[in-house]
């Protein structure tokens, strides 16, 4: 047990465990101690100075975030200098700062705007520093806006980029009144090795880092007459959307959100859990197939282990940082992108619409997504597949903006076609989630029988840990998998680039034995994508998740290959499994990127 | 009233001795003796700050762990500062010697000699001083090396924690303390970094023996120092005086019969007006100075000064904390605001509560002293700000 020290804050008494800051100490006696560059995620900074207190024969005032709880340490939070200095300190980052809220994207939202609520009354104390700056915008990416002028260089940005995910996209570049938070020679964030995760997004304190957003131009196509507006819905926007519309974090909604989106004017709301589950079955295959070829025919062209290709962050993290293993990622284009070339081709057919008149939407979790839906590889309908994609926050403004109690709507179900969804498409969402679902559909598929898991929950490669490895045992295999018969199938889920990083790392050194890796851009897998609402912290993804499980549980199919309209699809469409009409247009090869 | 007239002293820079003799008996001492006479001795940093330089040897020599280093903080940024120059210069070997005896105390195995960048100059030189030391230390069996890492020129490596930063090839940002480095330095290591003069003076402790550097200096501030002497002076140069003198005996020996005010202690030092001389001690117990004495004459313009080194912080400020990155912008455009009559006098009460702030609230020691400069210059030249 670790050893806890004692001291005094406002002239109470408190205990905490040794190695706790004294803001931990204060927040565990509910004192509210305002911070910005603090960040439960990252690591400590101490360099806004807002959280300052005094101590006790301490000259100075000391950051509370970054001070150590000390025995006998006596602090006060609520004094005339603590008052004066958090004052001076907001009224500074306000001088340096496009203080222009309402036009803002994150106004309301930002958290130096209710910092400034809370402590500037009446005029500002300091010259405004803005019109002398010389401030830039970065909008040539088309996932995330970077504002210099709304920026207070907290570097929780930077703080995110380098150590959730080793991208390293952004840094401190100069020094003094030059400071700013750049990128490798201050190109453009799409010219950088950015993976457009949008974790810096979900931290980023004011509206210095956004997503682009495209709620106008979804809003015309609605109004369009002659378009025919679909939209799809990423599993993990239904346990967070109400977070951001008056709901508690880890309620589930998917049924408000559809009626919601029928309400809003979309013509046709349906579900990317289709194509997750359409991803399990070419990806299954794909994945028994390697095995096969290495097994069997003892071809030594085949890679593996081969990795998932749902996360758009991943997929350019690995063209930029480990472009020799571009052959071991699945073919399979991502849940979104099936759907989007699906849209415009089965989708439209069968409707009899045609595709030039279609507009495909996706509500996504996700700030890569705009920029996977915007790649030149994802243009197989003809079109481009996916129009416009939205993330979960911009949904909730259009419902805000349709003027929707989201509250009080009632549920609904998705359309047909293309609606229909599994709890194995719904655990897409978590961390390991493709692999548990891929694991249900491959054992079956294999042996026959389900997978040897009590309620089908296979345990061990859920949970949070960075890096989890799990290994199933294939015994009396169905006649024409004999091959597998006695095959330990070794598998490894890693979240976050930096735990990516790690499992790559270790394919690199050959000190893997894996055949099937898992690999989500962003903490948490989906679920903590940085589309998200904002705020995002361990316990935030931890309710997050649970909510993802316990759909999957509601759910009365939970088995990929079971979805009675994927099993359509085969038959009226596709044919089957990695046959040509697959290839054609769900799947897809990625290219090297340089690593500036 | 000070008490200690001014006295020019030879300790540092005389040739009375070989380095060589004084390395040999210091190696031979015990940890504890030389610990105790460093301690007795009242020798304070002479990089600004005067943190008790024994202390600072004695933490870091009971932290676990074989990892240690001893840094030579070189990077000689302040204005009006030019003695290390002088002393790396003329006595590089005393200084090695310095890093030598520390690095027996603490049991650390390599020193680094941190060199500011401008000093690129002086590496030749030192390196073949470096061979000759090294020679001098296989022949007595003391298993140290000591290596020399050039700065960048970024005034804000100059500060301990930044300095690390910048040795491990990182940007040079001050580090949250605690912990301090005689805890988790260099490579979070312990280690203690001192001034160059600083371990040049510990050297000479070791020869003299701490008794006889008490002798001279008061009691908070003992031994003499090195200054950099620069400004409206007919001599300005290096001099190494006696601690605890009186700024008028200062200015009567230096002045050019007409000084009205001296900065002390460089740009992050205090600035002292005439009227003050008489009773200003320079010294730990009056104003402390890394060094830098700067003077000026009435045909200086005192808003000009404080404008110089509102700049300079405003560019060599890190820019990672706000009230140093911002408060130096606004002490700036303050300045400038009042002089040109866009503010009224009154917002130089505004600036010197934001001063008081950024004194209180930065997190390291550069945002923490522009105050210094800033309140001494604006409280007793006003009427320059205004006019």
């Amino acid at each position: 047990m670790a050893n806890t020290v004692n001291l005094k804050i406002d002239g109470i008494d408190v205990s905490v465990e040794e190695g706790k800051t004294v803001l931990d100490a204060a927040k565990k006696l509910n004192i509210h101690i305002p911070t910005l560059c603090h960040h439960e995620d990252l690591c400590v900074a101490g360099n806004c100075r807002v959280c300052v207190v005094e101590q006790e024969g301490v000259k100075n005032l000391v950051a509370s975030c970054a001070m150590p709880a000390q025995e006998g340490m006596v602090i006060q939070t609520n004094t005339h200098k603590v008052r004066n200095a958090r004052r001076h300190v907001v009224e500074l980052l306000l001088s340096e700062h496009n203080a222009d809220c309402t036009k803002c994207y994150k106004n309301t939202k930002c958290e130096l705007q209710s910092l400034a609520n809370e402590m500037v009354m009446g005029d500002h104390m300091f010259i405004d520093l803005v019109p002398d700056k010389n401030y830039t915008v970065d909008m040539m990416s088309p996932s995330i806006i970077k504002d210099d002028s709304k920026c207070i260089r907290c570097q929780r940005c930077v703080r995110t980029c380098t150590e959730l995910q080793h991208v390293s996209a952004l840094g401190v570049a100069y020094k003094g009144d030059h400071m700013k938070i750049s990128t490798f020679f201050e190109n453009p964030m799409y010219d950088v090795v950015c993976t457009n995760c949008g974790q810096c997004v979900n931290r980023c304190p004011t509206g210095a880092l956004i997503e682009k957003n495209y709620v106008d131009e979804v809003w015309d196509a609605i109004y369009d007459e002659n378009k025919h507006v679909v939209v799809q819905t990423a599993p993990a926007v239904r346990i967070a959307l109400g977070e951001d519309l008056g709901f508690d974090v880890g309620e589930r909604v998917t049924g408000k959100m559809v009626t919601a989106l029928k309400r809003i004017g979309f013509d046709s709301v349906l579900d990317t859990d289709f194509t997750a589950d359409l991803t399990i079955m070419e990806e299954g295959t794909e994945l028994l197939t390697r095995l096969k070829k290495a097994l069997v025919d003892k071809d030594t062209s085949v890679k593996l282990p081969m990795t998932t290709s749902c996360s758009p962050g991943w997929i350019k993290f690995i063209e930029h940082t480990f472009p020799e293993y571009l052959e071991n990622v699945s073919t399979c284009k991502s849940p979104q992108q099936m759907f989007g070339a699906l849209a415009k081709t089965y989708y439209a057919q069968k409707r009899n619409i045609n595709p030039e008149n279609i507009v495909s939407v996706s509500i996504m979790p996700c700030t890569a997504k705009k920029f996977e839906a915007n790649r030149p590889e994802m243009r197989d309908s003809g079109y481009q597949d996916v129009d416009y994609v939205l993330t979960t926050r911009e949904l909730a403004i259009m419902i805000k903006q349709a003027g929707l109690d989201f509250l009080t709507l009632p549920d609904d179900k998705y359309d047909s076609i293309m609606g229909d969804s599994t709890g194995a498409a719904v655990i897409f969402g978590a961390t390991g989630g493709v692999m548990e679902a891929a694991l249900r559909t491959a054992y079956e598929l294999v042996t026959g029988r389900e997978v040897p898991f009590e309620n089908l929950n296979i345990t061990a490669v859920r949970g949070m840990e960075g890096v989890r490895e799990a290994a199933v045992k294939i015994e009396n295999v169905l006649p024409e998998w004999s091959f597998l018969e006695g095959v330990e199938l070794k598998t490894v889920v890693a979240h976050g680039l930096t735990n990516a990083k790690k499992v790559m790392q270790a394919v690199k050194d050959g000190k893997a034995d894996w055949h099937f890796i898992e690999i989500m851009a962003c903490p948490g897998g989906c679920l903590g994508g940085g589309g998200q609402p904002i705020p995002t912290t361990p316990e935030i993804r931890q309710k997050r998740a649970e909510a993802i499980y316990a759909e999957d549980e509601g759910l009365p199919i939970r088995k990929s290959h079971e979805n009675p309209e994927v099993q359509q699809i085969y038959k009226d469409f596709l044919g089957e499994p990695l046959g040509h009409k697959s290839h054609e247009l769900l799947h897809t090869h990625y290219h090297e990127r340089k690593r500036v | 009233m000070p008490d200690k007239k001014l006295k020019r002293v030879d300790l540092i820079f005389s040739e009375d001795c070989g380095y060589k003799d004084v390395l040999a008996e210091s190696l031979k001492m015990s940890n504890e003796k030389i610990l105790q006479e460093i301690l007795d001795s009242g020798l304070r940093g002479r990089g600004g700050a005067g943190f008790p330089t024994g202390l600072k040897w004695k933490f870091t020599s009971q932290e676990p762990g074989d990892e240690k280093y001893v840094v030579c903080n070189a990077d000689e940024g302040e204005p009006g500062t030019f003695k290390d120059r002088e002393i790396l210069s003329r006595v590089p070997l005393k200084v090695f010697g310095g890093m030598a005896v520390c690095g027996k105390v603490i049991g650390a195995k390599h020193g680094y000699i941190y060199l500011r960048g401008e000093y690129q100059f002086l590496k030749a030189d030192l390196e073949k001083a470096l061979d000759e030391f090294h020679a001098s230390l296989k022949e007595s069996g003391f298993d140290f090396q000591i290596h020399i890492l050039m700065g960048s020129g970024a005034y804000i490596c100059g500060e301990e924690s930044a300095l690390f930063e910048s040795m491990e090839g990182k940007r040079g940002e001050p580090r949250n303390k605690p912990p301090y480095p005689t805890i988790a330095g260099f490579r979070s290591k312990p280690t203690v970094i001192n001034n160059v003069e600083t371990l040049v003076y510990s050297f000479m402790i070791c020869r003299i023996g701490a008794k006889k550097f008490q002798e001279l200096g008061t009691a908070d501030s003992r031994g003499s120092k090195v200054f950099s002497i620069s400004g409206d002076t007919p001599i300005a140069g290096i001099y190494e005086l006696e601690l605890g003198m009186s700024l008028e005996d200062f200015v009567e020996e230096f002045g050019d019969g007409d000084t009205k005010a001296v900065q002390v202690g460089g740009a992050a030092g205090f600035c002292v007006p005439r009227k003050k001389f008489k009773d200003t001690i320079i010294g730990f117990e009056g104003v402390p100075t890394g060094g830098s004495m700067m003077l000026f004459n009435s045909s200086r313009s005192m808003y000009n000064v404080l404008k110089n080194y509102v700049e300079f912080f405003e560019e060599e400020s890190c820019g990672q904390c706000t009230p140093c990155r911002v408060g130096c912008q606004q002490l700036k455009k303050g300045i400038e605001a009042v002089k040109k009559g866009d503010k009224s006098a009154h917002y130089l009460e505004t600036l010197q509560k934001l001063a008081e702030t950024m004194k209180v609230t930065s997190k390291c020691g550069l945002g923490q002293s522009v105050a210094n400069s800033f309140s001494s210059i604006v409280d007793n030249f006003k009427e320059e700000m205004i006019y």
